[in-house]
């Protein structure tokens, strides 16, 4: 009999809304808005960080990454005009010297990436040539989809294979079989002898933040014997004119270290050894482990901003909810008279007046919500961002919605309440 | 009152004694009754007339428990109501009294037979059980084909009408009317009137207050109010219709 007697206060509720549908409608904009920008926002945060962490992950979490970076002094000097020869990088020493007295390294894979232009046929891509050894399939996820990786011999008789990525033979493979043909490298030919995924290891972005990145899926893989052999440790850039050269043995080392807590100590150690042996700062140091706790802390402050955005966002819906209640009460003081005449409480009027707050805020809520959905869908489906949308934003949302109406319908409903049904009734 | 109306021995509906209401408007003190005695049978018809400022009003509020008399008695059915708590002077409003307003006051979101059912809902009963006595008084007042309308799609006596059956569905001690014909034209009265008079026929107990000749020709008993005190009253030895 009571759940009867609440239902008919909430079928009320709905019908003194529905009487002035605009009205109802722009007064739940309020809470309509709050709810769908926490949902949204909160989903296209995670689904950045997600991204974000998921880079760092394909890095992987045990691995150290050191590269070779052009020093800035040097820059300088390239701009008054001359060529010049730099020597700068990671060398092969260094690679020893972290295997021999790092404790706690499994193995060091050293890479060497070469710019240049990849032909097939008539067909040219411009891409990576990475030297490597085979081992870099074991400290990377390679997604080898036909073929096989480079092999020890391979780069013990400096062959001339390669192992190129899925992105390129599609470029460059229209209708041949990749692993029946040779691409050519300056004046070289390498026989494809594997196709490997590429979307899920780091060369997809090189590094953080890569502005280039529009190349970078193009990669061939071959022996670091042969690049060495083939391509010299000179590498001879052409720039508007000007000619300039490099000398750099390694562009970067992968360090898988034997577990994560070895990541840590390894960092300082090899950054310290490095240091020593290393007059300019002609390299960094990559740790995925550390950038992903600092993408988590990054994500939970990005949390708390969008949290109170949201929270301010809902208390002014909250207020645009309580303003125009305040003005139903004015508008409906003739009502609550004659409801009081015939038998109703004060606490019947604060519950009818209640519900229809909490009736317009859930109301404002389930739509907020649906939008909220809709939304980030939309983000994803027009852009190429990805969102994820979590549960519990959801049943935040909502639920801070559904509170609002409570907080704000509070003071609406007690001034009804109070108004005494004499002078309720002869109002006009 | 040796001249006795018909129902002498009936049950006390209203019994009050020296009954005062002071408002304070500011620093002066209005004293809108200044002791009021009255009593009312069970199936009497009384209409209270005076001129404005009169009392009249406040008289009909405190008789209809929307107000407190500052001083005296005050007895409803032998209950002494005179000094109730807000919530039970509600809970008496709901079950004892029924209320005809001279602006009909329908709420206008709920259809006609959903209005009969408000006084319903604030005791708490089930709405579906006293479906059936709803409609029944519905038709009471002729509306059985408009239970579905809104107030807004009726005409001024079919809106009177309909809060005549919401003042009984439930089962009032005793009907408080406002001047209930005060906007509508006088063959609508009439009609009105009509359904007033046979609810009085069939034992209800009414208090209408008008200063309209014709409708007070209608009562068993008409009580003249003057500056808050009763001034005469008179008997009507033959009420009825006078058109």
């Amino acid at each position: 009999m009571i759940s009867s007697h609440f239902l008919n206060t909430v079928q009320l509720g709905i019908k003194s809304l529905l009487l002035h549908k605009l009205r109802s409608g722009l007064t739940m904009l309020g809470i309509i808005f709050g709810v769908c920008s926490v949902i949204a926002m909160l989903a296209i945060g995670e689904g950045a960080s997600y991204e974000a962490q998921e880079r760092i992950k394909r890095l992987g979490s045990e691995n150290i990454i050191v590269n070779s970076i052009k020093p800035p002094e040097d820059n300088q000097q390239n701009a008054s005009g001359r060529s010049f020869s730099v020597e700068y990088g990671i060398t092969y020493k260094d690679v020893t010297r972290i295997q021999d007295t790092i404790p706690g390294v499994e193995r060091v894979v050293p890479m060497r990436i070469i710019r240049e232009n990849i032909r097939f046929d008539r067909s040219q891509e411009s891409g990576q040539v990475i030297g490597t050894l085979p081992a870099y399939s074991l400290v990377q996820n390679v997604d080898l989809v036909a073929g096989r990786f480079l092999t020890p011999t391979d780069e013990r008789f400096q062959r001339n294979v390669c192992v190129i990525t899925e992105d390129l033979v599609r470029k460059l493979f229209p209708y041949q079989d990749p692993l029946k043909s040779s691409v050519r490298v300056k004046e070289s030919y390498y026989d494809v002898v594997g196709v490997v995924d590429e979307t899920g290891t780091a060369e997809q972005r090189p590094q953080m933040g890569d502005s280039q990145g529009e190349a970078v899926d193009n990669n061939i893989y071959i022996p670091l014997s042969t690049a060495r052999s083939r391509f010299g440790e000179m590498l001879v850039k052409r720039s508007s004119g000007s000619m300039s050269a490099e000398r750099v043995e390694l562009h970067r080392l992968i360090i898988r270290m034997t577990n994560p807590k070895a990541v840590i100590s390894g960092e300082q150690q090899i950054q310290h050894l490095l240091n020593h042996f290393h007059n300019k700062k002609d390299f960094e140091l990559i740790v995925p482990l550390q950038l992903l706790r600092e993408a988590e802390a990054t994500k939970r402050m990005f949390n708390v901003v969008l949290g109170s955005i949201a929270a301010i966002s809902l208390l002014v819906g909250g207020i645009g909810i309580m303003n125009i209640m305040l003005a139903t009460v004015t508008e409906r003081t003739r009502e609550i008279g004659v409801r009081r005449a015939l038998g109703a409480k004060r606490k019947d009027i604060i519950v009818q007046f209640l519900i229809e707050t909490i009736v317009l805020s859930i109301g404002g809520g389930i739509i907020g919500v649906l939008l909220g959905i809709i939304v980030p869908l939309c983000v994803s489906y027009f852009t190429d961002m990805k969102t994820i949308i979590t549960a519990w934003s959801v049943f935040l949302a909502f639920g801070i919605s559904g509170l609002t109406g409570i907080i704000f319908g509070i003071y609406p409903a007690s001034q009804a309440a109070k108004l005494d049904p004499i002078d309720a009734l002869r109002q006009e | 009152m040796s001249n006795s109306p018909p129902a002498t021995e009936a049950a006390e509906v209203i019994r009050i004694r020296n009954v005062e209401k002071i408002f304070e408007v500011g620093e002066v003190k209005v004293r809108a009754l200044r002791g009021i005695d009255l009593t009312i049978s069970q199936g009497e018809f009384v209409a209270i007339m005076g001129p404005s400022g009169s009392g009249k009003s406040t008289l009909l509020n405190i008789l209809g428990c929307l107000d407190r008399p500052t001083s005296g008695e005050y007895f409803l059915g032998g209950e002494d109501v005179a000094q109730m708590d807000d919530d039970t002077l509600s809970t008496i409003r709901g079950k004892r009294l029924g209320f005809i307003f001279q602006s009909y006051n329908l709420i206008a979101q709920l259809t006609v037979l959903e209005n009969i059912q408000v006084p319903l809902i604030y005791q708490q009963e089930d709405l579906e059980e006293h479906k059936e006595r709803c409609i029944e008084l519905g038709n009471l007042v002729g509306l059985d084909d408009r239970l579905d309308h809104r107030p807004n799609q009726l005409s001024g006596g079919q809106q009177q009408r309909v809060a005549i059956a919401r003042s009984l569905v439930n089962e009032p001690l005793m009907i408080l009317a406002d001047e209930p014909t005060g906007n509508l034209d006088s063959q609508t009265e009439i009609e009105v009137l009509q359904i007033i008079d046979d609810l009085n026929k069939k034992g209800r107990t009414i208090v209408l207050v008008t200063h309209d000749d014709i409708v007070s020709h209608h009562a068993h008993r008409v009580i003249h109010m003057k500056d808050g005190r009763i001034d005469r009253e008179v008997i009507n030895s033959n009420p009825g219709i006078r058109s």
